[in-house]
């Protein structure tokens, strides 16, 4: 083990987190958006809004991500219609690529997280605010969404992980992110141990933060479940 | 032609021949009632009978084949569809809902809001109440419910008993012109019966227009202005109290009133038969 070229490489490394961070942040922020009414609409109990959201959660979840950055760096630009098109300046750009690829794979494994959130508030409080003429839509924002929210949360935590960890794809097209950074340092000094210890310690530290960080918005998020406090 | 019942006061709910299917099975046969401002109705009658079922085409949880209602006066619109009919303004119903407190047999507070969260909810985003003026009349119900001290509470942390009495708060805090209770008790212990019933009296003494769903004959009997005895989705028999519980006319409402409660029993502990 070449300790120094590992302490050499932490301030490039730490580069390279820094983009994965950007990466999975953006696509997880936009993907959030997306998932939403895809979860309404795979609850919606209507086929023509259903079909469309199963299918989309079915191809996204269905094929490796991998061949969705594939497809999408490289397959597009097949088409001249897209070189010539106005998203060709955003297409042509893998760190887009990036970004487009994961946030639909991540809005799909999200829509079926909520669809569960949402499935699992009881009906019966459902029914209770219906009943005091609060209108779908009030209920949606109100009771239902919130205690999805909740309900989907460590499931939820748990994707962010995944995508952290799927997000070292970017580095097959090009993007110095940490693996990126790993890799390009490796082809330099041929210490793939050294290096992809380093990454993969940075990826664990990670992981723990958010981890934690998902307990705590847990805790903070449900009250219902500390002891009571006086009025 | 209803003068003799209502002594002239005006209507909180009407009627008019109402059924209600699930799939082949008819719940409800053709229902008319009325209950005039100030009426407690206690509903009665063995499972199955479609005594929830009555309540829930009231406030639309369940939407009739057949039949109109009115609350306070208002018809509730309807549009006939090929397998019935269905509200024809979405918005009239919420209006009207917003009007007629329930209470139901599992209480279904929401488990993520406190209390006192849980009672103004509605004001506040229904009705359009000022927070402030929401807190102070949802303060003064949870006085009067005796849960004032458990305000911030979630409903996690309190008994069922207590729950229901915020479930009744939270009805009462909409001024409703109708009050539907749906088996309140039912899903109570024993020892925790008592404390809502007491609430619901103080209630019924108020003038307060109250349907009441219940297996609890002798609070039907002490409160009720009227007792409407239901089988087979039918009215089968009502009247006041006195006449229908010391006098029943119908052979069917003295079978259930002699061996009703029993007979429940044995169905739940698989003694019966």
């Amino acid at each position: 083990m070449n300790v120094e070229v590992m302490a050499n490489s932490v301030p490039k490394l730490l580069d390279g987190l820094a983009l994965t961070i950007e990466l999975v942040a953006l696509a997880l922020a936009i993907g959030i958006v997306i998932a939403i009414p895809i979860a309404l609409a795979r609850v919606s109990g209507r086929a023509w809004l259903n079909g469309p959201a199963f299918a989309y959660v079915f191809f996204f979840r269905g094929t490796p991500l991998l061949v969705q950055i594939f497809l999408i760096y490289y397959g597009l630009s097949q088409f001249e219609t897209i070189r010539e098109g106005p998203l060709w300046p955003i297409l042509r750009e893998p760190y887009w690529c990036a970004i487009i690829a994961f946030t639909l794979n991540t809005a799909a494994y999200t829509a079926e997280i909520f669809r569960g959130g949402i499935e699992g508030v009881p009906h019966g409080e459902i029914e209770a605010a219906r009943a005091l003429g609060m209108s779908r839509v009030l209920v949606l924002r109100r009771i239902i969404l919130p205690r999805a929210f909740r309900l989907a949360l460590p499931a939820y935590g748990n994707e962010i992980i995944i995508l952290l960890k799927a997000s070292a794809l970017a580095s097959t097209i090009t993007l110095l992110d940490l693996t990126g950074v790993a890799r390009t340092i490796i082809a330099r000094t041929y210490m793939p141990i050294e290096l992809f210890a380093m990454a993969g310690a940075i990826y664990l530290v990670v992981t723990f933060a958010i981890t934690r960080a998902i307990k705590a918005l847990e805790h903070w998020l449900s009250p219902q479940t500390r002891p009571p406090r006086p009025a | 032609m209803t003068t003799d019942r209502t002594g002239g006061r005006a209507l909180a709910l009407e009627m008019v021949g109402l059924k209600k299917s699930f799939g082949p099975v008819e719940v409800l046969r053709g229902i008319s009632m009325q209950a005039a401002e100030g009426d407690v109705i206690s509903i009665i009658g063995s499972s199955g009978s479609g005594k929830s079922t009555l309540l829930r085409c009231i406030n639309l949880l369940e939407i009739p084949n057949a039949g109109a209602v009115s609350i306070a006066g208002e018809l509730i619109r309807m549009t006939p569809t090929r397998h019935g009919q269905t509200p024809s303004d979405a918005r009239q119903v919420d209006r009207l809902r917003a009007r007629c407190g329930m209470v139901f047999q599992s209480f279904n507070l929401w488990t993520h809001m406190t209390v006192l969260e849980n009672v103004i909810e509605a004001p506040v985003h229904v009705l359009k109440l000022p927070r402030a003026e929401a807190i102070e009349r949802a303060d003064a119900l949870l006085r009067r419910v005796g849960l004032y001290d458990r305000r911030n509470y979630y409903p996690g942390h309190l008994s069922g008993g207590q729950q229901q009495r915020a479930a009744i708060a939270r009805a009462l805090a909409m001024e409703p012109a109708l009050l539907l209770f749906d088996e309140p008790t039912s899903a109570l212990d024993p020892e925790l019966v008592g404390e809502v019933l007491q609430v619901m009296r103080g209630i019924a003494e108020e003038g307060r227009t109250m349907l009441i769903v219940t297996h609890e004959m002798a609070f039907a009997r002490d409160v009720s202005s009227r007792v409407i005895f239901l089988h087979e989705g039918l009215i089968e028999e009502e009247g006041p109290p006195a006449q229908l519980f010391e006098a029943p006319r119908s052979e069917r409402c003295r079978q259930f009133l002699a061996g009703g409660p029993k007979k429940r029993i044995d169905a739940v502990t698989g003694l019966g038969a």
